[in-house]
């Protein structure tokens, strides 16, 4: 789409993660300038410790999120309920793992099943909080697919309703635990590295296998391409939607049990707040229209990563978390600017990248 | 009208041209309308009837040829410019929001303020008087959407004459109004006339041509055919104009073409269509179609072919009747459930049920197939573009690689794909709707000839197109519809564009007779919405 411009030189597969890969490119750079060993990476305690890990290990959940919400977004949908969903899966976890709310809501044999088979009893809390996550996507699901009602609209019902779900699961109280077989989700290291970075990249793959080694990924972008004639041409529109909800779901409680078992407690009100604006821009800036069609998972994981770089950048500027939020903002709006076609022909000219087309994502070539 | 006629024409068109890439839109038109008469335009898709109103708009410049407004030369550069000139036009779909009230519909952008604020008070009284001129009392400050839709489009035609207009142009205006807001639109129309105005009236809708019009210019393929008044012009004429042949030559030339295609005798019967219809879409409908037939549904626009078509194949769901298929009845209620008996179809409506545009060639052509097979079972990379390649070089299409997105290609190309992506599935019964619309006429004989080639190999099709002579020229049975029912039945020799004409203006005729007049069945809002939406 770029033969008169330097996009030309970029292999086609890349060109849609081009722009946000050269913000994180400048990011980078401007650490490596100013805060001294940005790229050192040591080993302290048998884990492997720096500025560029703690990048990957803060971001993992908004990285999970982006996961999902590509999906949801390709399909011309968006998903503002998955910081709600994070909230339940973990508050969930946080509940299961507290004696007394166990003998309360589900028995004392729950706490004998605890004491003596910790293992098993971790591996049913991991499922009820993902169920439950799925089942909180699977609504969603069915109010965008079956009742057809706006997505943005759907899923703020749960985005709203679904922290007052989380305050009556744990009746409004913040659990904290000490349960290292839980914690290691979150805390835990894998052969040095981070072990919640294990699991987005299983979910990376996982998604990726999912829509590219199924016909499921082409049928996504069909039907956030065209509804109408998808539907018109067999693809079942109606669970397609319904799936990519319910994945977004899965990821936001994947994500939730991450960030709560990383700080050993669960609050319905703070966790995960405002995280689905973190992942919709990652998706954006990955280079999926919010009208759907054309996706690209790896371009939402730089997005997410980029989003998860400024904001340590900020905390190594020694920035305060209130004027943060600006230069935050300003990097998210340089970004989305280098993204837009009519700002870089008037402005930048020879970047001008060709043709003006509606979206540099949509005219994009393969994923 | 006749002491009208004496004065000089407010409007001349003389030999206007306009050219689009690729396609001469219009091609040495010409329109005469006089002061106080209702002037019809009429002409089947494609004919050039908006290109000329666009022109006349200033939405588009002409290439060539004089307009002569009023006395003077003009050629207007924007919508604004004509409307200041004195033309003015209502849109086929009201253009006008639904959810703001009448007085604010009626003043948007011209607002009477004072110091920058609206005066209400103005802008009342301001709408009142420019519905007084349509005969219409309402409380314009209410809601639009709380009128019907004759008010509606009533309130926009007094938006529109709101500006002085000499020339009101109504493209369309009845093709949502049931019958007795048709009434009342053409009593509008003639009390309008009366005061003086000239207004061009583009419809599909004989019927209400012949109620209101003086005089009928016919178009065809962008050129200008003949301008008759409308007393001396029968309805079968019009009919012949609008299609482009002599009725009387018709018989002959058809007779000769039939003998080509009545070689393929039918084996037995694959599918059985058991008066399927739907409230407010088509009424029941019921034909045979037999192993290898083509089985053509013949009228014109608006007629119910597509309607019918769509409830074959699951679009729409019907609410009568049944689908009979090896002795099986079904209502299918998803593209999904025909596809399983083996139905495949081309919509006619390529841009909102066709194509999926930003993907490339080959994820279009592999669509259906793959749906077909389900998510799970993806057809392999390699499969795909050799899927892709083969169709790509049998049907021809250009297109710089498989991957480059449909979207981009030309009209024709995407129809190859189109039916390519059914040609994948390997369907028994094949609906064409429309097959051949606005493509080039290049791209159009190579879809005629592969229409040809499958029914030759003997695939079952249903075949829908505005030009009854293609109609009439494949088809071994043919189903004739008119205003949304079915009119009769034409079988192998008697089968001709001449008596599907017949057939459509006898049916007419008959209505007519009947003093109910024209009857329209319009879709619901209901009905649209459902067709917009997905499943």
């Amino acid at each position: 789409m770029a033969e008169s411009s330097p996009m030309r030189f970029i292999p086609p597969a890349l060109r849609p993660l081009t722009w946000p890969l050269v913000a994180l490119g400048l990011l980078l750079l401007f650490n490596v300038i100013f805060t001294p060993g940005y790229l050192h990476i040591g080993m302290v305690e048998g884990r492997v410790s720096g500025y560029l890990v703690d990048i990957f290990r803060d971001g993992a959940a908004v990285m999970l999120l982006a996961v999902g919400m590509t999906l949801v977004i390709a399909t011309g949908g968006v998903d503002l309920s998955v910081g709600a969903i994070m909230a339940i899966s973990a508050v969930l976890a946080a509940s299961m793992v507290t004696p007394e709310w166990n003998e309360a809501n589900l028995g004392a044999w729950t706490n004998t099943l605890m004491a003596d088979h910790i293992g098993v009893w971790i591996a049913i809390i991991l499922l009820v909080s993902l169920i439950a996550s799925v089942l909180a996507g699977a609504w969603n699901g069915m109010l965008v697919s079956v009742f057809k009602i706006q997505p943005i609209i759907a899923t703020l019902v749960l985005m709203v309703a679904g922290r007052g779900i989380a305050q009556l699961i744990c009746s409004g109280r913040i659990f904290t635990y000490d349960v290292p077989g839980l914690e290691y989700i979150g805390k835990g290291t894998l052969f040095g590295l981070p072990f919640s970075l294990f699991i987005v990249a299983g979910v990376v793959l996982a998604t990726y296998a999912l829509t590219r080694a199924t016909a499921l990924g082409l049928m996504i972008e069909s039907v956030g391409d065209n509804d109408v004639a998808s539907r018109c041409s067999g693809v079942p529109v109606r669970n397609i939607r319904f799936l990519v909800y319910m994945v977004s779901g899965l990821c936001a409680g994947l994500a939730g049990l991450i960030e709560s078992t990383n700080v050993s407690s669960a609050n319905a009100n703070q966790l995960g707040l405002y995280f689905e604006l973190d992942a919709i821009f990652a998706v954006v800036v990955g280079g999926t229209a919010l009208t759907g069609g054309r996706f690209f998972l790896g371009g939402s994981i730089i997005g997410a990563l980029l989003l998860q770089t400024l904001t340590n950048t900020m905390y190594a500027q020694e920035v305060s978390p209130e004027i943060a939020l600006i230069p935050k903002a300003l990097v998210i709006l340089a970004v989305c600017l280098l993204q837009s076609p009519a700002f870089r022909r008037r402005v930048l000219g020879v970047f001008g990248a060709g043709k003006p087309s509606k979206s540099r994502a949509k005219a994009g070539g393969a994923a | 009208m006749s002491e009208s006629s004496t004065h000089p024409p407010l409007l001349l068109v003389r030999g206007v041209s306009k050219s689009f890439p690729g396609v001469r839109a219009l091609d040495n038109v010409e329109l005469t309308l006089r002061r106080g008469e209702v002037h019809a335009l009429m002409g089947e898709n494609g004919a050039g009837k908006s290109t000329l109103i666009k022109v006349l708009t200033g939405v588009y410049p002409h290439d060539g040829g004089t307009i002569e407004f009023d006395g003077r030369a003009i050629s207007p550069a924007s919508p604004r410019d004509a409307e200041r000139a004195g033309i003015s036009t209502v849109y086929q779909e009201v253009n006008l929001v639904p959810t703001l009230s009448v007085a604010e519909n009626l003043c948007v952008g011209r607002f009477p303020t004072r110091g920058g604020l609206i005066r209400w008070g103005a802008a009342r009284r301001r709408a009142e008087t420019a519905l007084e001129r349509v005969g219409l009392k309402l409380r314009v400050g209410r809601q639009l959407d709380e009128y019907s839709l004759a008010i509606q489009q009533m309130v926009a035609i007094a938006r529109a004459l709101d500006a002085e207009a000499k020339l009101l142009i109504l493209d369309e205006p009845t093709s949502s109004l049931d019958e007795s807001e048709v009434d009342r639109l053409l009593e509008l129309m003639d009390s309008l006339r009366s005061g003086g105005l000239a207004i061009l009236f583009v419809t599909h809708f004989m019927g209400q041509v012949y109620r209101i019009s003086d005089r009928i210019t016919v178009l065809r393929n962008g050129a200008f055919v003949a301008e008759s008044m409308a007393k001396d012009l029968p309805r079968f004429d019009l009919i012949g104009q609008m299609v482009g042949k002599d009725p009387e030559a018709l018989r002959a030339r058809e007779a000769e073409v039939r003998a080509l295609h009545q070689k393929k005798a039918g084996g037995g019967t694959l599918a059985r269509v058991n008066g399927l219809g739907k409230q407010g879409s088509v009424a029941p409908v019921g034909f045979e179609i037999g192993e290898g037939q083509t089985v053509g549904l013949g009228g014109l626009l608006g007629s119910g072919r597509t309607e019918t078509a769509r409830l074959i194949f699951g679009i729409d769901k019907a609410d009568a009747g049944s689908l009979e298929i090896d002795g099986k009845a079904h209502r299918p209620g998803s593209p999904r459930e025909a596809m399983a008996l083996g139905i495949a179809m081309t919509p006619d409506d390529r841009k909102v049920n066709g194509i999926i545009p930003n993907l490339s060639v080959r994820d279009n052509i592999v669509l259906a197939l793959q749906s077909k097979r389900g998510i799970w079972r993806r057809i392999s990379p390699k499969a795909q573009r050799d899927l892709a390649a083969k169709y790509i070089a049998s049907l021809n299409i250009k297109t710089s690689n498989a991957e480059t997105p449909v979207g981009t290609l030309s009209g024709g190309n995407q129809q190859k794909v189109l039916l390519a992506r059914w040609l994948a599935v390997n369907p028994r019964l094949f609906i064409l709707d429309e097959p051949t619309r606005g493509i080039d006429v290049g791209a159009k004989g190579e879809i005629e000839h592969l229409v040809a080639d499958l029914a030759e190999q003997g695939m079952s099709l249903v075949f829908i197109s505005s030009e009854l002579e293609e109609v009439a020229r494949v088809s071994q049975r043919v189903v004739v519809l008119c205003d949304r029912e079915q009119v009769g039945e034409l079988e192998g020799e008697a089968i001709s564009e001449h008596a599907i004409l017949e057939m459509i203006a006898r049916a007419g005729e008959k209505e007519e007779e009947g003093e109910t007049g024209w009857k329209p069945v319009p879709l619901g809002d209901e009905e649209r919405n459902e067709r917009d939406g997905d499943g």
